[in-house]
């Protein structure tokens, strides 16, 4: 495989980190704004620019300083990272555009924190996608908790406080409560901190220990919300819906199921976890989660909640995949971190564009909003059937890879979780849908004068359900990254 | 020139010290300068023999050109060099910061001040760079008693805080000067180097181990090693913020180099953590003292004395790291006197911010500081991400350093409790961050408000702080090359 060196993965973490000066000493809001998107094409062209070379197979890296014996910070870009990192810096963009229509549409204090720690978010979760070894991912897994804090709190009420405690409690306490140790642990058996395509700690350890390594760094990485490590999602919801949107359905809570899968892959290696017989049991957590989260979901009336407890469950979808250790298996896994992006992404902006227009959280309070806003609610009728999992949206591809996974690695009790849960998420998206368009006059709960939401909070979630389309038809280059990635661990 | 950098890191101050003590009589604006001049020629040799030690190695100086054992020799290895610098770089910026809110706290007796002060920075540099065990002593009183006396100049409730101080610090000097004595009495030699020469053939005399044991009492006593603490949270927190912020960071971090110093040199591994077994019940001594300073921690309301139950929790990590008897470990500890030192300093200047505008200390009145003060507000969560270890802050490699060095040596007990000590920090810090983050009540749902004017400390007060926040994050970045390139030879090979 060829080796590039480059400085193009510290740039891409650099840009929005540098460009906070900026915005702190932006004179109008519009100077800000438009800084922001300059970061955020900056970061995507960045990006983008180094996908050719990773498609021919090569990998970038870039050592900034060796801090240990043994273990730099640096930064390496394969086709894994490249996935992710391609999915939060595209949906960064088009965050941008909506965070604007909400925050004004909402008249929103302290916007520029806002816009700020998102920029360091950003930041932090490029990071963690392009990181090298373990300890350059956990600097920046740390860098982007305490990144959030702010921007979960953003109300600074009685509510964001506690919220915002239990948001530190879970994720804090996690990474340092059991990631720091484990990674110790990792570093004083193997002596190096390196993500390899078959892990670095095959054949340094008994069984027992691995399988608590393995354990303190599934539960650690409390980000991708195992149960029984999860409420700190649903308490998050008390953000801003942006921050929601982005972070806690694609930044914050991906860069936990990515780690989960550099260590399941990177770290252990899958011949080690196939030998251990670790797989099925991560499965079984991941499906417990995928069962209960789901359940729970059904009875949430908040519709971000629900949207949260959704996610919830979905994140074990990846991390199901990834477990299962076989080709297909990983291939869904890794390409649902892009498909389920897109379709939840929308469905977050649609909650906040149905916030901004009308000031409804509740389902209960949503029944006829379809006939007032039409093209928000098909655009949440498209992600939520990419959530589902239905074709034509990509949210199909990524459940039909799943399930040829289970099928490979002999897992029946996994298909059938897989597709129960399907039935579930149907049940609890499509009666929103179906309240929202099939309504009698007299059931409505709206005014003929309630109208779409601004067009910079209607144009984003537009985008982002046709997007969840097109990766029905052309999942590229997801695809071919997960692919690649597949290919360079299983060495076919 | 060069050739005397080590006795003028002592001289310039100590001279200096009385210049200023005579200025204050003539004009009490040249007191500052002069203070200023003498620890920025310190800081330059300081430096000066850093690099020197990295390019030769051991620098030797002997005193008015007298050979030991006659006349005081001073020596100067890559551990001391480090430690030098590291005190002059702390004394200078505190005393830069110090400067406003010491001519606003003591008005006409500034010049007191900056002569304790400067001769206090003669104390700790003395007792770093000499290598007599006796002229160590000294220069121990010399800075704990102008420490007791800028320790009284603070409010209502520090001279009695000193005097508490003054007990304490005393029969610890006392206890470390018989341990001395003992030592004299068996090797008939005050020179460090001499000591170790002779002690081997008497590692099994009693004296030796009472000497050995009477010293670290009476250091531990000095770094407020859990159970002996109880004196320095009070000392610290009534005393001025510019004291605070040379006794907290400095004081303790010296008195473990002295421990480290004695452990390696005088003593050396294999007699400390060989010959005599108290390896083991030192290091959970130590775990004690990080559990209980940091559960006392989360008990206090204001945020000084919490900060100084912090510095207590440190002098655990620092005392366990170096017994554990490890290479590792020993790492950790000597870099995490450098990375403590300068977070602590960071702490305290934010702290020294905080009085100097809002006049107080304790929780209540951090209330909307993010918004009164973003500079200082941001440096302390640096600092406080440096304290709990989060990296790439320095305090993160610190403490990989003082973990892996706990599992090299089996010891599970004292890396439980680092990571027990950096939860709790996370509780303490953000328990401030979150008072100081949300308003005041009622004020909240702003639309974009400026109610509150943005007050923050004066510019020669924030740029020291904004160094040092600046250095935790450089001190991180390159850990690597301090310890490849300086600590790996502060410690003998013999250390596995």
């Amino acid at each position: 495989m060829e080796t590039i060196i480059s400085i193009k993965p510290l740039l891409a973490v650099l840009v929005s980190l540098l460009i906070t000066p900026v915005l702190v000493s932006s004179k109008t809001p519009n100077v800000r704004e438009a800084w922001t998107f300059a970061a955020a094409f900056m970061m995507f062209m960045i990006v983008v620019s180094m996908l050719p070379a990773v498609l021919k197979g090569a990998e970038m890296v870039y050592t900034v300083a060796e801090v240990l014996p043994g273990v730099p910070i640096k930064f390496k870009v394969d086709a894994f990272g490249m996935l992710f990192a391609l999915v939060s810096s595209s949906l960064w963009i088009i965050t941008t555009a909506y965070s604007i229509g909400y925050m004004r549409g909402l008249d929103e204090h302290s916007q520029t924190r806002y816009f700020c720690f998102f920029a360091l978010a950003l930041s932090a979760t490029i990071g963690v996608a392009f990181s090298a070894n373990l300890l350059t991912l956990f600097l920046f897994y740390e860098m982007l908790s305490f990144a959030t804090y702010p921007l979960v709190t953003h109300h600074q009420d009685m509510h964001a406080r506690s919220s915002g405690r239990k948001y530190l409690l879970y994720i804090v306490g996690g990474s340092v409560g059991l990631v720091l140790p484990a990674m110790l642990i990792c570093y004083n058996l193997a002596g190096t901190l390196e993500f390899t395509s078959q892990g670095f700690l095959a054949g340094t350890g008994s069984k027992p220990l691995m399988t608590i390594l393995m354990m303190m760094l599934l539960f650690g990485f409390a980000k991708v919300a195992v149960m029984p490590l999860h409420s700190w999602l649903p308490a998050a919801m008390v953000a801003p819906t942006p921050v929601s949107a982005l972070l806690h359905a694609v930044a914050v809570v991906k860069v936990g199921a990515f780690s989960v899968l550099r260590v399941i892959t990177g770290v252990f290696g899958t011949d080690l976890l196939v030998s251990l017989g670790l797989g099925s049991v991560i499965c079984y957590i991941a499906a417990f989660t995928i069962v209960v989260a789901s359940l729970i979901a059904l009875s949430q009336d908040e519709l971000k909640r629900r949207l949260a407890f959704s996610t919830i469950g979905q994140l074990s979808y990846i991390v199901l995949g990834a477990a299962l250790l076989s080709p297909k298996g990983l291939i869904g896994g890794m390409i649902h971190i892009a498909m389920h992006a897109f379709g939840k992404i929308t469905l977050f902006f649609c909650a906040g564009a149905i916030a901004v227009a009308t000031g409804k959280k509740y389902v209960s309070q949503m029944v006829g909003i379809g006939k007032q806003m039409p093209v928000t609610m098909t655009a949440f009728f498209i992600g939520a059937l990419s959530v589902i999992g239905l074709p034509p949206t990509g949210g199909f591809i990524s459940k039909w890879n799943l399930v040829l996974g289970t099928l490979e690695a002999d897992q029946s009790a996994m298909l059938v979780v897989l597709l129960g849960s399907s039935l579930l998420n149907a049940a609890y998206f499509l009666p929103i849908v179906y309240r929202a368009f099939f309504c009698s006059k007299e059931e409505s709960m709206f005014e003929n004068s309630v109208k779409e939401a601004p067009v910079w909070c209607v144009f984003p979630l537009v985008l982002t359900a046709i997007c969840s389309i097109v990766l029905f038809f052309y999942p590229q280059p997801f695809f071919s990254l997960a692919e690649l990635m597949v290919q360079s661990i299983t060495g076919r | 020139m060069t050739d005397h950098y080590p006795s003028l890191l002592v001289v310039v101050p100590l001279i200096s010290a009385f210049i200023i003590s005579a200025a204050g009589w003539m004009n009490r604006r040249l007191c500052f300068p002069i203070a200023v001049a003498a620890l920025s020629v310190a800081t330059y040799c300081a430096f000066g023999l850093l690099l020197r030690v990295m390019d030769q190695g051991v620098i030797v100086y002997h005193l008015g050109g007298w050979p030991p054992p006659w006349g005081i020799a001073y020596y100067i290895d890559h551990f001391n060099a480090l430690v030098l610098t590291a005190v002059t770089v702390v004394s200078l910026l505190n005393l830069i910061a110090s400067q406003k809110s010491i001519a606003r706290e003591l008005g006409e007796k500034t010049w007191a001040f900056y002569t304790l002060y400067v001769l206090m920075v003669t104390g700790l540099l003395g007792m770093v760079v000499t290598g007599d065990a006796f002229n160590l002593y000294v220069m121990l009183e010399i800075a704990s008693l102008t420490g007791y006396a800028l320790i009284a100049m603070g409010e209502k409730r520090a001279p009695l805080a000193a005097l508490n101080y003054v007990y304490m610090g005393t029969i610890g000097a006392c206890f470390y000067l018989l341990g001395v004595g003992y030592l004299y009495i068996v090797t008939g030699s005050l020179n460090m180097v001499d000591i170790a020469g002779n002690l081997p053939a008497l590692y099994q005399s009693k004296a030796v181990l009472v000497a050995f044991i009477v010293c670290m009492i009476g250091l531990w006593l000095k770094m407020a090693f859990f159970p002996f603490h109880s004196w320095l949270p009070n000392a610290y927190t009534f005393t001025l913020s510019a004291t605070a912020g040379l006794v907290a960071p400095l004081m303790t971090k010296v008195m473990i180099y002295v421990m480290i110093r004695f452990i390696l040199t005088v003593f050396t591994p294999k007699f400390a953590f060989a010959t005599i077994a108290v390896k083991d019940p030192i290091v959970w001594l130590a775990v004690i003292a990080i559990v209980v300073s940091a559960i006392l921690a989360l008990a206090q309301r204001n945020l000084k004395k919490m900060l100084c139950y912090v510095v207590v929790a440190e002098v655990g990590y620092m005392v366990g790291g170096a017994w554990l008897g490890n290479r590792a470990g020993m790492t950790g500890a000597i870099l995490h006197i450098v990375n403590d030192a300068l977070m602590t300093l960071c702490v305290f200047l934010v702290v020294g911010n905080i009085v100097y505008v809002v006049k107080g200390y304790a929780f209540e009145d951090l209330k909307g500081l993010f918004r009164k003060m973003p500079f200082t507000m941001g440096a302390f969560v640096i600092g406080a991400l440096s304290i709990i270890g989060v990296p790439p802050t320095c305090g993160f490699f610190s403490k990989w350093y003082l973990i892996t060095g706990a599992i090299d040596a089996g010891h599970y007990g004292f890396m439980a409790a680092l990571l027990f000590s950096s939860l709790i920090s996370v509780v303490l810090f953000f328990r401030v961050i979150e008072i100081s983050y949300y308003e005041p009540s009622g004020e909240h749902h702003g639309h974009e408000q400026h109610t509150e004017k943005m007050v923050e400390a004066p510019l020669t007060m924030l740029v020291p702080l904004l160094i040092v926040t600046f250095g935790l994050i450089l001190m991180g970045m390159y850990t690597g090359d301090i310890v490849g390139r300086i600590i790996q030879f502060a410690i003998p090979v013999e250390l596995v």
